[in-house]
Parts: structure tokens; C-alpha cells; sequence
């Protein structure tokens, strides 16, 4: 597995693999670059395959953000597991996103 | 077996005319059968009783006793094998004939007799009687194998019912029923009680019953309570019964299960649906009913990587009661072929006023649905009520956790840089982790806090890498690629880790120390972010994962000069 890129009516989804740590900095960086025409769109990160994550994988969810941000995108967080969320919210990663 | 016709057959012969008698013996013994001449039918059974001929023909009047008193007598003696009776007869009113067949005779001849016709009829019947012949002894031979089917069944089902049956299902808080369709029944039932003192059940149907059904249900059992009595969570169960019935059962073969965890210390309850129809979860305060649907694939369907543990807790009061049932309730069908449907269900609970009564209630009407009809699958209930419990499992913890599972342990494991380079510790240290019954559940925070020892060990202890280099979107990308070309370049350098775990009742403490080559670090200088702090935004590319370790772990020590660093994560069964 490796990172993909869903689209759907609703718009494009990132979908991560089990792990997303350090390795994945190359792969992501280029899988948020690649989209096309998303301006005023949502662009959804999908947790769903995900359990493992690092503090670098918070790193790249800001880079993700604002990257977007310049592209006048939002940014999501989908299918995050308990655990993953707890991650996220002692991070503060709540005020940042919108995580579901 | 006689399958020929041209077998000789033994022809019992009743004629009072001794001329007549004469005619017929000759043209029986012209087409090559055995005659036995009698003159009347009290003789014939006698002879009939002697040796059992294959073919009689009776004349219909003869003295002493008639042909047709005779055919019944003859009839009466053997139920099972097939002898044509034929009546030789002057009579041709319809009314003689029909009461000629009514006493038990297969055919009559016509006198005078026509030795053709004659002939061509013992040849039709000859066939018949081994045609039967055939079909009883086929019949006897189904019978004989289905009693060696049941009698292996028996012994395999006391067997089973050994490996399922040894939980807790005796618990006065459960009520249950399962119908056996077949010796072997689709559905299967376990339960038992955790070290902690939770409750599992676990409810499943396999795709059919009877043999195939059984096959997975061995594996179920034996790993649901190998695997509860060590402690290991629900969703681990379940995950280890989806892969052992992936690999076993045939491809469209699965089982649908709910599975409950029934925490009585905090009166919840966690409920798994994979492919089994809506529980309902009946609330005492409120006299309503809350319906927990499906939302898992069935065990055994998806491989192991794409299982779905995903289960929903409820908060429950003393005296709510937790149905479950499989779909046999739903499909049993009445004799017009109508199913019991989720309807009818969800109409006696509703109308039902004692709650005590409520399972015998459903269980009544689904029987009276089906009436006397046929079972098109297993049916099975159960009642789960949360009570004022404190169970206590009924086997000796201590032994069921020394065997084989890891408890106390510790370990230590060094990399020196030519391992640096290319290999990545984390997968092998989480397996070992894992094997700690309870403690898989923890593997996401246990691998955020792992990856930060081992980031900050190698970038900036062995490696030298400055965080302030991830200051910035594009040097976060360049910090990446400037790793890459140090550990290509690395030439000396280590990182060590000692593991240390201690079991208790609750769970226990995990110690992980991570000690690298490097120089150390000025760690007063690192601020670790107050609770409630505003978030600065240069702070957000680095700095994050001392703050996360701290939260999740008891305790975080930094040892001088800086490149070692001990933390403790203390963790619950029940977290």
C-alpha cells in the first residue's frame, strides 16, 4: 500500500497508508502537489487505513494546510481512529482542523 | 440380486383343477421357472410359509379357502418385499376384478389361459420384484451409512460441545437458546469471563450447518477462550478469529457474529455487529429500546489487514437487557412460506409489558410462526441482563497468564550504523509489544512515542540534524533529504533501546529507554508547552514531539549529557 488519491462527488480525498510517519514526507508532499483545480474545495485526508503516526506526520499536515491554504483550499481529516484522534488533539490539532 | 429376468423365478401355484394346475406348472416350466402346485389357498400358505416363492398365481374359487382370502393372508405375512400376487379367473364383471385387486392382488388372467400372455406377464413381473429388490437394498444401505453418520456425528458433538460449552454461559445473567437443525447446528454460542471480570459473548452463524458449519466453529472456540482468559481485548479476538476462519474455510463460507464486552465494574457494554441482524438493547429507565446495527463484514470474509474492529460502547443501568439473535429468527418461515420478519420482532417488544418473560415471549411466537413447517436455518436467542455483578472467572488467572503469554520481561536491542542505515526498528519492537495480551490495543500511542525516541536518537544524535532546519515548510522536505544523504555517508554511530515491562492486575508499565551515540542536548532549553498555551506558529513545524510524549507517557526522563532519554507508559486493560 501506499498513499492514494480518491475522488468522489464531494470532492478529492488523500487516502494514507498504515503508517504515517517520516517515510511518507517524499510521498505525500507530492500527492497534495499533484492536485489539480482545487481551489474553493475541500481537500479530505483519509485516515481510515491509518494507525501509526509521528510527530513528523503533524509536520506534514501543517505543510498540507498550507500549501492548500495558498491554493484557497481547505483541509480535513477523515476516518480518524480513537487513538489517532487523541494523537491529534494533544497536539492541538483540533483548532487547527476539522477532524472526523 | 436377481436383475435378470431370465432367472429362473419360483412360481407358487393355487388351482383347484388338478388339469388346469397341469397346463399352467407346464407353461411355467416352459419358460424356464420352478413351479410349486397347490390345489387350494390354505395350501398355498403353507407352501408360501415353507419357501417364499417369487411370483403367485391364485385361482379365485377353489375350495377350503378362495383366492381372494388367501391374497390377504399372504399380504399380511410379509410387509416389505415385494411378491405380485396374479389372479387366475372365469369371472369378467368388473365388480369380481376390482374386489380381486383390493385383496391385495397385483394382476388376474383371464381363463382359458393364454400361455403367451401368460408367460409375458410372470417376465413383467419378475422385473418389477427385482426392481424393488434393488431399491431395498439401496434403502437399507442409505439407512445403514446415515446411522454411521449419526453415531460419528454424536461422538464429534460431544467434542465440540467439551471445547464450546466450558464458559459461562451458565451465568444467571444469560438466557439462551439454539435450536440444532442438524446434529450440528450453524450457529455457535461461547462466552467466558476476562481476568478483569468482563463478560465476552460471542453470538455467530455460519454460512450453512451441520458439518461444514462445525469446522469453523472449533477454531472460533478454541481461540475465543484461549484468548480471553489471557486478557487480550475484544477487538483482538475478533481480529484473530476473522484471520483463523480467512485461512480455513472455503472461499463463500463465513460466519456473521455480534460479539459483546460486558464491563460490569462500569456498568457498559461494547458491542461488535458483523453481518448478524440489529441487537436491541432494551433500557430499563426509559421502557425503550435502542437498535445496534451492523457495521463489520462477517469473520472470516475480509484477510486480516482490512478487518474492521470497529464497535460502539453504551453506558447501561442495572436491569437493561442486551437481545441478540441470528438470522434464523428473521428467516424461519410459517408453512405459507412467509418469514418471521424483523416486524413481528420488533412488535413484541414492544408490546410486551414484563420484562422477565420477554425471551420466552419471542421464542414462543417464532415457534408458533413456524408451526410445524420446516426450519429453513438454525435459530438462536439471547438475553444478556446488566446486573450487579462482580464476577470472577472461574479458572486460576495467574496460570492462564503464565501460559505463554508475556508478562514481565525485558530487553535490549542495539543498532550499530550499519543497521542505521537501512533498517527500521519500529515494526519489530511493536510486534514484541504485541505479544503483551492487552497491550496491542495501545500500539498507536506506543508507536508515536517509539518513533520520537528513535527520530530524535538517530536526526539529532547520531545524524547531528538541527530541528530548526524543519523551521519552515521547504526545509521541512530539505531536513528529509539532508537525513537521507548523512545516513548514507554514516560511518560510526548507535542507538539502543531497552524495553522493560512489568504486568499487574489492571495491566501494567512499559519502560522505554533509548540511548544513542550522539553528544547530548541542552534539554532545559527545550520548552515543553504548559497545558493551555497559546500555540506560537513558528513552534508548529518542530518541538511537537517532546509535548506529545509527555502527554501520553507517566513520566519522561532526560539523562545527562542529554542523549538518553527514559520514559514510562503505564497502561489499563480497559483503556
Amino acid at each position: 500500500m501506499a498513499i492514494t488519491i480518491a475522488k468522489n462527488n464531494e470532492g478529492v480525498a488523500i487516502v494514507l497508508d498504515d503508517r504515517f510517519d517520516f517515510g511518507s514526507v517524499g510521498d505525500f508532499r507530492k500527492s497534495y502537489e499533484s492536485l489539480e483545480s482545487i481551489a474553493r474545495r475541500t481537500v479530505a485526508i483519509d485516515f481510515k487505513n491509518t494507525r501509526y503516526i509521528d510527530s513528523s506526520a503533524l509536520g506534514m499536515l501543517i505543510n498540507a494546510k498550507t500549501y492548500c491554504a495558498k491554493q484557497d483550499a481547505k483541509v480535513k481529516l477523515i476516518n480518524t481512529n480513537e487513538q489517532i484522534r487523541k494523537i491529534l488533539t494533544i497536539s492541538r490539532f483540533e483548532k487547527k482542523f476539522d477532524i472526523s | 440380486m436377481r436383475i435378470d429376468a431370465e432367472d429362473p423365478l419360483k412360481i407358487l401355484i393355487a388351482e383347484d383343477s388338478a388339469t388346469d394346475r397341469l397346463i399352467l406348472e407346464s407353461i411355467v416350466a416352459q419358460a424356464g421357472h420352478v413351479p410349486i402346485g397347490v390345489a387350494d389357498g390354505l395350501e398355498a400358505i403353507a407352501a408360501y410359509k415353507m419357501t417364499p416363492p417369487d411370483i403367485v398365481l391364485l385361482d379365485v374359487m377353489m375350495p377350503n379357502m378362495g383366492g381372494i382370502e388367501a391374497a390377504g393372508q399372504i399380504r399380511a405375512l410379509n410387509n416389505n418385499d415385494f411378491i405380485p400376487i396374479i389372479f387366475l379367473t372365469s369371472l369378467n364383471d368388473p365388480e369380481s376384478l376390482v374386489k380381486c385387486l383390493e385383496s391385495g392382488g397385483d394382476d388376474f388372467i383371464p381363463k382359458p389361459y393364454n400361455r403367451v400372455v401368460l408367460q409375458s406377464k410372470i417376465k413383467a413381473f419378475g422385473r418389477m420384484r427385482s426392481m424393488h429388490q434393488t431399491v431395498l437394498a439401496q434403502k437399507e444401505q442409505i439407512e445403514a451409512n446415515n446411522l454411521h453418520l449419526i453415531q460419528e456425528q454424536t461422538v464429534a458433538k460431544q467434542v465440540f460441545d467439551k471445547i464450546a460449552h466450558t464458559g459461562c454461559l451458565d451465568r444467571g445473567n444469560i438466557r439462551h437458546y439454539m435450536s440444532p437443525l442438524a446434529v450440528f447446528n450453524g450457529d455457535v454460542l461461547v462466552s467466558e469471563v476476562s481476568p478483569s471480570g468482563n463478560m465476552l459473548v460471542l453470538l455467530g452463524d455460519f454460512t450453512g450447518h451441520g458439518l461444514p458449519a462445525a469446522i469453523g466453529s472449533m477454531p472460533l472456540a478454541t481461540t475465543f477462550y484461549g484468548m480471553v482468559r489471557k486478557g487480550f481485548s475484544m477487538s483482538d479476538v475478533l481480529r484473530e478469529i476473522n484471520q483463523k476462519l480467512h485461512e480455513i474455510l472455503p472461499v463463500g463460507f463465513f460466519c456473521c457474529a455480534i460479539c459483546v464486552d460486558f464491563n460490569f465494574k462500569e456498568s457498559s457494554v461494547k458491542i461488535w455487529n458483523g453481518g448478524l441482524p440489529e441487537a436491541f438493547l432494551y433500557r430499563k429507565s426509559t421502557e425503550d429500546y435502542q437498535l445496534i446495527g451492523s457495521g463489520n463484514l462477517p469473520l472470516g470474509v475480509m484477510p486480516s489487514k482490512n478487518f474492521t474492529g470497529e464497535s460502539v460502547t453504551l453506558d447501561l443501568e442495572y436491569g437493561d437487557r442486551l437481545f441478540m439473535w441470528s438470522d434464523g429468527a428473521f428467516e424461519a418461515r410459517n408453512k405459507r412460506g412467509e418469514m418471521f420478519g424483523e416486524k413481528r420482532l420488533h412488535q413484541i417488544l414492544y408490546q410486551n409489558k414484563d420484562k422477565d418473560t420477554l425471551f420466552d415471549d419471542i421464542l414462543r411466537r417464532v415457534q408458533q410462526h413456524i408451526g410445524s413447517g420446516e426450519k429453513d436455518d438454525d435459530i438462536s436467542l439471547v438475553e444478556i441482563e446488566m446486573q450487579d455483578l462482580d464476577i470472577k472467572p472461574s479458572y486460576d488467572i495467574s496460570s492462564e497468564r503464565r501460559k505463554g503469554s508475556l508478562a514481565d520481561w525485558s530487553m535490549q536491542f542495539n543498532l550499530p550504523e550499519s543497521s542505521l542505515k537501512g533498517f527500521d526498528p519500529l515494526p519489530l519492537l511493536m510486534n514484541v509489544m504485541s505479544e503483551v495480551p492487552g497491550l496491542k490495543q495501545h500500539r498507536t500511542p506506543l508507536y508515536t512515542i517509539l518513533a520520537e525516541l528513535y527520530a530524535n536518537a538517530l536526526e539529532h544524535g547520531v545524524l547531528g540534524l538541527s530541528s530548526s532546519l524543519k523551521a519552515t515548510s521547504g526545509g521541512f522536505t530539505e531536513f528529509y533529504t539532508e537525513k537521507n544523504e548523512r545516513l548514507k555517508s554514516l560511518t560510526e554511530g548507535t542507538v539502543g533501546f531497552t524495553l522493560e515491562h512489568f504486568a499487574d492486575d489492571k495491566g501494567g508499565l512499559l519502560k522505554i529507554r533509548v540511548k544513542d551515540s550522539g553528544p547530548g542536548f541542552e534539554f532545559e532549553n527545550k520548552t515543553i508547552r504548559p497545558e493551555g498555551d497559546e500555540v506560537r506558529e513558528n513552534e508548529d513545524y518542530f518541538g511537537r514531539g517532546f509535548t506529545l510524549m509527555n502527554s501520553l507517557c507517566e513520566s519522561l526522563i532526560v539523562h545527562p549529557p542529554g542523549n538518553d532519554i527514559e520514559v514510562a507508559y503505564r497502561w489499563s486493560h480497559d483503556a
